[in-house]
């Protein structure tokens, strides 16, 4: 039973990070219905950045993170101004394909740095060592990135509710030529979002190398998660991607704790997500909370 | 001087000009029209006064601002309202979080303020949710203050949408089919809306609208659009006998 239990903890810690990930996803999506391929980039962007920051040039790891966070949103901001922005308007299929560009250029410029390949672990980020509760293990490390986590999601899922630009954001969401007769610049909405977008992403990125270490193949591959996290809670939805993230975080660590003993080579946690965005596609598209388009007849 | 001066405008899509040389003028108080058959390029017209369209020809003025290449929320910020022949409302939310909406700017809060609800962010919601409840008012949208909008029978939501155009205290409105598929009853509503608008609330007012018996009563002048061209001009009883205007809406004698 203390097997099940440990798998479920890990399950939501590393549920937490998907649900993190997700958000950003889900930002940009709830702004400008863009679906983001690059996404998985702008997290390892912001890993390494922080790497890079606290190890060359010696800055405490807080410091580095606080830096990275923002020079992720600078990256977000100016991908929506240069790449984006001159698209609005037209098929969202061109859009996405920009944005699988996206990857593999941001792919190929991180591959150009020394973190291309290879393994790398900020340095003393959290303290050490963890709680053992009845035969459950949690390190510190992980009781924080589920820590963190909420409070970003409390955070963002606050300023939706409260401020103005939120407000405005959501308007943009659901009509556009509204808002903008309404007075709200659908432009300053979009580089907001995409740069919000940035910084939940850093964020993710730096909760991953703090419990796991930094490999740019994880980092991106956490952006592919994302897809499965997003089918599941609702594309549109914030609560969405937290319960969506959880989920796919419990089931990917149960599936991989049952039953890779039963199949030759494994790797059944890598696959378990996919299998549950095909089931959600088939009977229930628009996700646990996604908003379903009712059309009058 | 003319409150809104629309000069030679011309707007093409590729090969197509959906407006040819319109020259439009606007004084304030006025109850204009703009008539003509489908396709003649009156919508077209009204996207390019509030800025979804950019003219490829000719400049739009209001007040003294440059209209012809500005963004549809800086016109907004001018003073020019619209509600959409296609009903545009947030379908998700109340009539009244509709019409709040449409203050958001004038909320000039910071984000600090907003989540205490205190100060500043208490005024501004209190004084923006007058202007809101006078609109409701107005508009006899009392009873559906918390409604769903999505839920709402068609003709409601048509005054919905000219009551968030109308919570921008706009100094120019622009209506395009407010009337359309409503039933005899709810357009004798909205002609008594659109008459109290500009008496009460000193709002000018351009209309689109199909139906010229309710066209040819209330306006002051009339402009006939037919193929992107503006083919008549002037007072309703004028514009009636106009021939030209017969043959674009009756066809030619062979």
């Amino acid at each position: 039973m203390s097997y099940f239990f440990q798998l479920l903890v890990s399950g939501i810690v590393v549920g937490s990070v998907y649900a993190l990930a997700a958000l950003g996803f889900v930002l940009i999506y709830k702004a400008s219905r863009v679906i983001n391929f690059a996404h998985g980039h702008f997290i390892a962007i912001g890993a390494f950045t922080a790497y890079a920051l606290s190890t060359s040039l010696g800055l405490s790891v807080w410091i580095a993170a606080v830096l990275a966070l923002a020079f992720t949103a600078i990256v977000g901001y100016f991908t929506e101004r240069i790449f984006l922005k001159p698209l609005v308007g037209q098929p969202i299929i061109s859009v996405i394909m920009v944005t699988i560009g996206l990857a593999s250029v941001f792919g190929g410029l991180i591959h150009m740095t020394p973190y291309g390949s290879g393994n790398f672990s900020l340095p003393g980020f959290l303290p050490e060592g963890g709680v053992n509760f009845a035969g459950i293990s949690v390190s510190y490390p992980q009781l924080l990135a589920v820590v963190f986590t909420g409070v970003f999601l409390a955070a963002f899922g606050w300023f939706f509710q409260r401020s103005t630009v939120g407000i405005a954001m959501r308007a943009v969401a659901d009509d556009q030529m509204a808002s903008m007769s309404l007075g709200v610049s659908v432009e300053k909405v979009f580089a907001l979002a995409w740069a919000a977008a940035g910084i939940t992403a850093a964020a993710a990125g730096l909760i991953v190398g703090a419990i796991s270490g930094l490999n740019l193949e994880g980092l991106v591959g956490i952006g592919l998660k994302v897809f499965p996290v997003v089918i599941l809670g609702g594309l549109d939805s914030i609560p969405g991607a937290v319960v969506g993230g959880i989920i796919i975080g419990i089931l990917e660590n149960m599936a991989a704790g049952y039953l890779d003993a039963y199949i030759p080579g494994g790797g059944t946690g890598d696959v378990f997500p996919f299998l549950v965005l095909l089931l959600v596609l088939w009977f229930k598209p628009h996700g646990l909370f996604g908003t379903e388009e009712i059309e009058r007849v | 001087m003319a409150q809104l001066s629309v000069e030679n405008v011309t707007l093409s899509f590729g090969g197509i000009n959906a407006l040819n040389s319109v020259d439009i003028v606007v004084e304030p108080g006025e109850l204009v029209s703009i008539i003509g058959p489908n396709g003649a390029g009156k919508t077209s017209l009204l996207n390019c006064i509030s800025g979804f369209y950019h003219p490829t020809h000719g400049q739009i003025t209001f007040e003294g601002n440059d209209l012809t290449k500005a963004s549809p929320h800086t016109i907004s910020g001018y003073g020019i309202a619209r509600a959409f022949q296609n009903i545009e409302l947030f379908g998700g939310v109340s009539v009244l979080e509709n019409l709040m909406l449409a203050r958001h700017t004038y909320l000039k809060y910071s984000i600090g303020a907003a989540s205490v609800f205190y100060g500043a962010a208490r005024r501004g919601e209190v004084e923006n949710r007058r202007v809101v409840e006078d609109v409701i008012d107005f508009m006899e949208l009392e009873p559906y203050r918390k409604a769903l909008v999505g839920n709402l029978p068609y003709g409601v939501r048509k005054r919905v949408e000219v009551a968030r155009a109308l919570s921008l205290e706009p100094k120019l409105l622009l209506l395009d089919e407010p009337m359309a598929g409503m039933t005899l009853e709810e357009k004798e509503d909205m002609v008594r809306f659109i008459l109290d608008i500009l008496a009460e609330r000193y709002t000018t007012v351009i209309l689109i609208e199909h139906d010229l018996g309710i066209v040819m009563d209330i306006s002051d002048r009339v402009y006939v659009l037919d193929f992107g061209m503006v083919i008549a001009t002037g007072k309703p009883e004028d514009v009636a006998e106009n021939p030209a205007v017969i043959e674009a809406y009756v066809g030619g004698a062979g």
